[in-house]
C-alpha cells in the first residue's frame, strides 16, 4: 500500500509543473483539461452523469476562462455534427457525452473518424437501458469498437485530465479522433485531488492545432464526395495506417508529457508488480485501483501474482500482451462490460491477440460489476483463487449474479 | 427579360460538369444562391441529389469549399462550421447549409428545429423537389396530398397534405425566411443577398421541379416552376421575424390544372380530385393574405408601442 500511495503522491504533488491542485470530480476534472488545451469550441448535450462536465464548462465560458464557442445542442448527434463541422475549419474541439448519448452518437463516430478529425470526447461510462441504469459500464464504449476513433480508459481523475491534454497531441498528430472513457460515478462524481499543470508547460506540450487539410475559402476543397469502389479502399487502409501511427506514437507522447509535466501513467497499457508472475489480473477502468489492492495482498503472501491496467483499446496493445503474457501461467481479464452471445469485450480482444502466437497461457474471462454494482476485493479475491484453481481456460464466469 | 438578366451578377461560382439530370431545378437552384452569395462561402450538403450532383471525390462542380455530411445533419454541422471559423476571427465567411426535402421537412427537422432555435447564424436553403428523389421517388412529409411516388402507389396517392414548414420555421421567430423560385431569378437572388445581410438564421424554401421524379418533361422544369407560383400553389413571400409577411410576387390567377396536368406524378388525378385541390389552395392564399393584413396591423400597433 505504501508504495502505491507515494507512487500517486509524486504524481499528484510536483511542486515544479504544477500550478494548483484541485480537490474535484472526474467530470471537472475533464472540464479543466479542455481549458487547459486552448479548446475553441464545444458542443455537448447534457446526460447523467456527464452532465457536470457540460456545466462546468458553460461556467468556464460564461466567466471567460474559457475563450470557446459554446454551442447547446438539441442532441448528442447534433453535438458530434457541430464539433465535426468546428474541427473541419481547423478550430479544436471537443465534446462529452455518457452511454445512450455516445449510442446516439455512433453514425457520426464514424463520420468524424473517416473524415479524420481529431475531435476529442469524454465519454462516462454507463450501462445502456433498458432497464434504466445510470451506474458504471463500459459497453457503450466498447460497443464504438469499430468506429475508428483511439479509445483510453482511465483509472483516476488525475489520468482523466493528463488523457484528454495528451489525446490532442496524439488525434491531431494522426488525424483521428479519441475518446477518453471514465467511469461513472467511480469517477465521474468521485472527489479526488487533481494536480492542474501549469498553462507555459501545457502549452510546449501541445502546440496551437495546425490541420493539414480544412475548410478554407482561400483554398477551397469538398471533403467527403462519393467514392467509387477504386478509390474507397485507400481511404479505409489510411485510417488502418493512422491507428497503426497511433501505437507507436502513444508511447511517445506519454513520455513527453512525463517530460514536460511530471506525470507519466503508463504508455499502452501499465503493468503492475508483472515481474516473475505466475498468474495475472487483466482490468480497464477503476476496477484496477481495486485490483492493485488484491495484488499486495497476494504478493505478501509469496504468491506471484501482477497485474495489467489496459489503457489503449484502439489502437490495441497487441504486442504488450503478448509479450507479458509469455511468462505468464494463467491470466484472468475482468470485463465490466459484454458482448452478447460471446463473453467480455475485453477479454475476446487478449484471446485474439495471443491466437497468432506462440504463447497460450491458461486464460479466463470474468464479468463483473455491471450496471454499476461494486466490485470489492472479496469479488477480486474469489477471482484470484478461481483462475489459480481452473485447470482449463473459461471464456465466461459471471461474478455475482443472484441468479 | 433583358431587365432580370440585369440583376443577375455575371460571375459564375458554380462551375460546369455537375452531373444532376437534365432540367434539374435543383442545379440552377445553386448556380443562383452562389451568384448571390459570392466566393466567401462554405457549403455543408447532407444525404441528397447534391451529394451526388457536386461531383466524386476529389472534384466538385462549386468553386467555394464543401463540406459533405451525413443526413441529418446540415443545420448542426452548418452551425459548427460557423462556430469554428468565429472561434478564429472569420467572421464574414458565409456557411451555406443545403439540403433536401428528405434532409429538411423529416430526418434533418430536429437538427434544423435546434439550429433554429438558438438562432444560428447561417443561411439554411432547402431544395424542395417532393419526395426522396435520390434513393429513387419516395415520398417525404414534403410531397404533396395526391401525388404519385414509389412508396405512394397511383392506387393509393398520398393522403396527407405537405407539411407547411415555412410556418414550423415561422413559430421559432427566426430574422428571415423566403421562398424562391428558379423561374423567378432576380426575386430568388434579392432573396439570397437579403438572407447574407441579416445576421442570424435564416432560411429559404426553394421549389426544385425534378423530371424523373415528377414525370415531367426536363425543358418543361421552367414553366412548372413559373406555374406554381402564379398558381399559388407555391406562392412567393417573406416573413421577417416569424411575424411579418410580406408577399413578393402577385401571382395571376391559373387553375392549379395547368400545373398539375404537366406532371404524371399526377396523371391519376380526376377532375373532381383537382377541384378539392383547388379549393385547398384558393383556402391556404385566403390565410396567407390574412397573415399579411395581420403583420400590417402589427406594424402599427408595435409603432404605437414605440411612441408610448
Amino acid at each position: 500500500m505504501d508504495r502505491v500511495l507515494n507512487k500517486n503522491l509524486q504524481k499528484y504533488f510536483n511542486p515544479e509543473t504544477t500550478e494548483e491542485i484541485k480537490v474535484i470530480e472526474g467530470t471537472h476534472s475533464a472540464s479543466y483539461a479542455v481549458k487547459l488545451a486552448r479548446v475553441k469550441v464545444i458542443s455537448a448535450y447534457p446526460i447523467t452523469p456527464q452532465t457536470s462536465i457540460v456545466e462546468k464548462l458553460s461556467e468556464l465560458c460564461a466567466n471567460g476562462e474559457i475563450p470557446a464557442e459554446y454551442i447547446k445542442v438539441e442532441s448528442e448527434h447534433s453535438a458530434m455534427a457541430a464539433v465535426i463541422g468546428a474541427e473541419s475549419t481547423g478550430s479544436r474541439s471537443f465534446t462529452a457525452t455518457s452511454s445512450q448519448g455516445l449510442a446516439l452518437m455512433h453514425e457520426v463516430l464514424h463520420w468524424a473518424a473517416n473524415a479524420r478529425l481529431p475531435i476529442v470526447l469524454a465519454n462516462v461510462n454507463r450501462a445502456l437501458a433498458p432497464p434504466w441504469s445510470i451506474w458504471a459500464d463500459q459497453t457503450d464504449s466498447l460497443a464504438q469498437r469499430d468506429t475508428g476513433w483511439i479509445q483510453f480508459y482511465c483509472e483516476s481523475n488525475q489520468e482523466v485530465l493528463d488523457m484528454i491534454i495528451q489525446a490532442y497531441r496524439i488525434g491531431e498528430e494522426v488525424m483521428l479522433p479519441v475518446m477518453v472513457n471514465m467511469d461513472a460515478f467511480f469517477l465521474s462524481h468521485t472527489s479526488e485531488p487533481v494536480a492542474l499543470p501549469k498553462q507555459e508547460l501545457v502549452d510546449k506540450f501541445l502546440p496551437p492545432y495546425k490541420p493539414k487539410f480544412k475548410m478554407d475559402v482561400a483554398d477551397p476543397h469538398a471533403f467527403g464526395g462519393l467514392a467509387g469502389p477504386d478509390s474507397y479502399m485507400e481511404f479505409r487502409y489510411r485510417i488502418q495506417e493512422a491507428m497503426e501511427a497511433a501505437r507507436e506514437l502513444i508511447p511517445v507522447v506519454a513520455e513527453e508529457y512525463n517530460h514536460y509535466i511530471g506525470r507519466y501513467h503508463g504508455a499502452l497499457l501499465e503493468e503492475y508488480r508483472t515481474e516473475g508472475a505466475d498468474y495475472l489480473l487483466i482490468t480497464a477502468g477503476t476496477i484496477t485501483g481495486t485490483s492493485r489492492l488484491v495484488v499486495d495482498e497476494y504478493r505478501e503472501k509469496g504468491i506471484n501474482l501482477g497485474l495489467v491496467k489496459l489503457r489503449a483499446f484502439r489502437p490495441f496493445p497487441t504486442e504488450d500482451i503478448r509479450r507479458i503474457a509469455k511468462n505468464v501461467k494463467k491470466i484472468g481479464v475482468i470485463d465490466r462490460n459484454i458482448s452478447f452471445g460471446q463473453s467480455g469485450i475485453f477479454f475476446s480482444e487478449i484471446k485474439a491477440a495471443l491466437y497468432n502466437s506462440d504463447v497460450h497461457p491458461l486464460l479466463n474471462g470474468y464479468v463483473a460489476g455491471l450496471g454499476g454494482r461494486d466490485v470489492v476485493p472479496q469479488n477480486i479475491r474469489d477471482i484470484v483463487e478461481h483462475l489459480m484453481k481452473s485447470e482449463k481456460g473459461q471464456d465466461l464466469v459471471w461474478i455475482g449474479v443472484k441468479i | 427579360m433583358s431587365q432580370i438578366m440585369f440583376n443577375i451578377p455575371k460571375e459564375e461560382n458554380m462551375g460546369s460538369g455537375h452531373v444532376a439530370c437534365p432540367g434539374c431545378g435543383a442545379t440552377l437552384s445553386m448556380r443562383y444562391a452562389l451568384k448571390a452569395l459570392g466566393l466567401d462561402t462554405m457549403i455543408v450538403i447532407p444525404a441528397c441529389c447534391w451529394s451526388i450532383i457536386d461531383g466524386p471525390t476529389p472534384s466538385s462542380v462549386n468553386k467555394v469549399p464543401v463540406f459533405h455530411t451525413a443526413f441529418e445533419t446540415a443545420a448542426s454541422t452548418a452551425s459548427g462550421i460557423k462556430a469554428g471559423l468565429k472561434a478564429q476571427g472569420k467572421d464574414d465567411v458565409t456557411v451555406l447549409a443545403w439540403a433536401g426535402d428528405g434532409g429538411t421537412f423529416d430526418i434533418g427537422f430536429q437538427a434544423l428545429s435546434g439550429a433554429a432555435e438558438r438562432n444560428e447564424d447561417i443561411i439554411y436553403i432547402s431544395y424542395d423537389n417532393e419526395a426522396y428523389m435520390n434513393t429513387g421517388i419516395q415520398r417525404s412529409s414534403a410531397t404533396p396530398y395526391g401525388a404519385w411516388t414509389t412508396t405512394t402507389p397511383a392506387k393509393h396517392p398520398k393522403d396527407r397534405p405537405k407539411k407547411n414548414l415555412v410556418e414550423a420555421l415561422a413559430a421559432h421567430h427566426i430574422p428571415y425566411i423566403a421562398t424562391a423560385s428558379v423561374a423567378y431569378p432576380d426575386d430568388f437572388i434579392a432573396k439570397v443577398k437579403k438572407a447574407k445581410s441579416i445576421k442570424g438564421m435564416k432560411f429559404i424554401h426553394v421549389l426544385s421541379p425534378c423530371p424523373p421524379g415528377w414525370k415531367s418533361a426536363p425543358e418543361n422544369s421552367i414553366k412548372l416552376s413559373r406555374l406554381a407560383v402564379e398558381s399559388k400553389i407555391f406562392p412567393l413571400f417573406e416573413i421577417e421575424n416569424g411575424w411579418r409577411y410580406r408577399i413578393t410576387h402577385e401571382p395571376k390567377d391559373v387553375p392549379v390544372k395547368e400545373y398539375l396536368r404537366l406532371q404524371g406524378r399526377f396523371a391519376h388525378l380526376t377532375d373532381k380530385d383537382i377541384n378539392q385541390i383547388q379549393k385547398e389552395v384558393d383556402l391556404n392564399w385566403k390565410r396567407l393574405k390574412m397573415k399579411v393584413k395581420l403583420s400590417e396591423e402589427d406594424e402599427k400597433l408595435l409603432a404605437e408601442i414605440a411612441n408610448e
